[in-house]
């Protein structure tokens, strides 16, 4: 690969692994949710999270040109190997966690991929421009919960004021831009999206009279490859039937 | 020699797996025919990005070309991205037939003012309706319920 082809291998990596890591946390809430609604509701956003790595993965092994497909490229690399953010990685918790988490990791992929459908690889515009629309639906989704629970009872104020803080240190990674997406054209810097999602959030947050959260440490190293203890077993539960079978096919 | 025409309407009769009344022609799934040298290229794309339903459309628009004796392969796009305009109003009716609500011009949320337009129950047609939930029994559709016959019903949500 030359320089600038695996740039653009590592970026779609990325986006792709965030999508892959998520996809994974909210599958796992199906049977889980308060309500049947709710199940219905993360298996369909897990599925287009789903649906988006697929394609993101898919395109990396087409430009890394080794013959790694989506499937070769979920199962069976290690930890270090993953570039996802580590907000996308984190055990699920309570369900005003997973809301949290939604509505912070949304908003951000809703300002990145309304950006990217504009770049000039064909590929990842496809993507963006398709997953954008979904994502709205994320959005939203996330928005009407934040606000029910958070202008809710005492105990899912205070539950939903408790998931903001838990997550608000795993939000900075999100905007971090180094040399690779400054370099890559068709990258998104994601530093130019801090703004308008931090006023997006805060502005629900607001709305729904939980206080802004703050912290004094931020976590970093998703994009490095460098994650929490958490994702290790994550990947041991998705990977271990493709694993153990290498080659299956159902 | 069979004509890009006839390979259409032919691939066209595939029905989506999901809503079987709605062909892929229907929906807009199906995008058209090319050739590449002796082989045709049939393009389909997908609804939703996460669409089980894509793998076994690919599957039966490749046994339709075998049964023309064409050729061919099925390739995935995703742009231009798909969109619920692109639904044929004969589809639209098979919907409302079928007990689904056909998707409205609007989209429920992404506008400047989120509010979409009332959704009227396929069954009764009344137009007092509540959205239970923007997710339904697929990614394509939203969870609704009658307030006039109190029957719950899909709606195809508007994309």
């Amino acid at each position: 690969m030359s320089a600038s082809l695996s740039d653009l291998f590592f970026y779609t990596l990325r986006l792709g692994d965030d999508a892959l890591i998520s996809a994974q946390r909210t599958a796992e809430w199906i049977a889980a949710a308060p309500q049947l609604e709710e199940d219905v509701a993360l298996g369909n956003i897990g599925l287009d999270q789903l649906g988006q790595a697929r394609s993101l993965l898919q395109y990396a092994g087409v430009v890394e040109g080794a013959g790694r497909s989506e499937d070769h490229l979920a199962y069976f690399r290690d930890e270090r190997e993953f570039l996802n953010l580590q907000l996308c990685e984190l055990p699920n918790g309570d369900f005003a966690h997973a809301m949290a988490r939604l509505l912070y990791f949304a908003t951000y992929q809703q300002l990145l991929y309304d950006e990217l459908r504009s770049c000039d690889d064909e590929q990842l515009a496809g993507v963006a421009g398709k997953a954008v629309k979904e994502v709205a639906y994320h959005v939203d989704h996330a928005t009407q919960w934040v606000l029910r629970l958070g202008d809710g009872t005492e105990e899912s104020h205070r539950r939903m004021e408790q998931a903001l803080d838990a997550l608000w240190p795993y939000t900075a990674e999100l905007f971090e831009s180094d040399e690779l997406v400054r370099r890559l054209a068709v990258a998104v810097d994601p530093s130019t999206l801090q703004d308008e999602w931090t006023r997006r959030v805060m502005a629900v947050i607001d709305e729904s009279t939980c206080s802004r959260p703050s912290a004094s440490y931020q976590h970093s190293g998703g994009r490095q490859g460098r994650h929490t203890e958490h994702l290790g077993y994550l990947l041991a539960e998705l990977q271990h039937v493709a694993r153990s079978h290498p080659g299956a096919t159902w | 020699m069979v004509t890009d025409t006839a390979i259409l309407e032919a691939v066209g009769e595939v029905a989506d797996p999901e809503v079987p009344v709605l062909t892929i022609a229907d929906l807009g799934v199906l995008r058209g025919v090319r050739h590449e040298g002796d082989e045709v290229v049939v393009t389909i794309t997908p609804t939703y990005s996460g669409c089980p339903a894509m793998d076994l459309i690919r599957h039966e628009v490749e046994l339709t070309l075998q049964a023309l004796q064409v050729d061919g392969r099925v390739e995935t796009v995703l742009s231009p991205a798909w969109t619920t305009d692109w639904m044929s109003e004969s589809g639209k009716a098979k919907l409302t037939e079928y007990g689904i609500a056909p998707p409205t011009g609007r989209r429920a949320v992404g506008g400047p003012v989120m509010l979409s337009l009332t959704v009227r129950c396929p069954l009764c047609g009344s137009p007092d309706t509540t959205e239970l939930s923007h997710f339904g029994s697929t990614s394509c559709k939203s969870l609704w319920r009658c307030n006039s016959c109190r029957e719950p019903f899909d709606h195809f949500k508007a994309l």
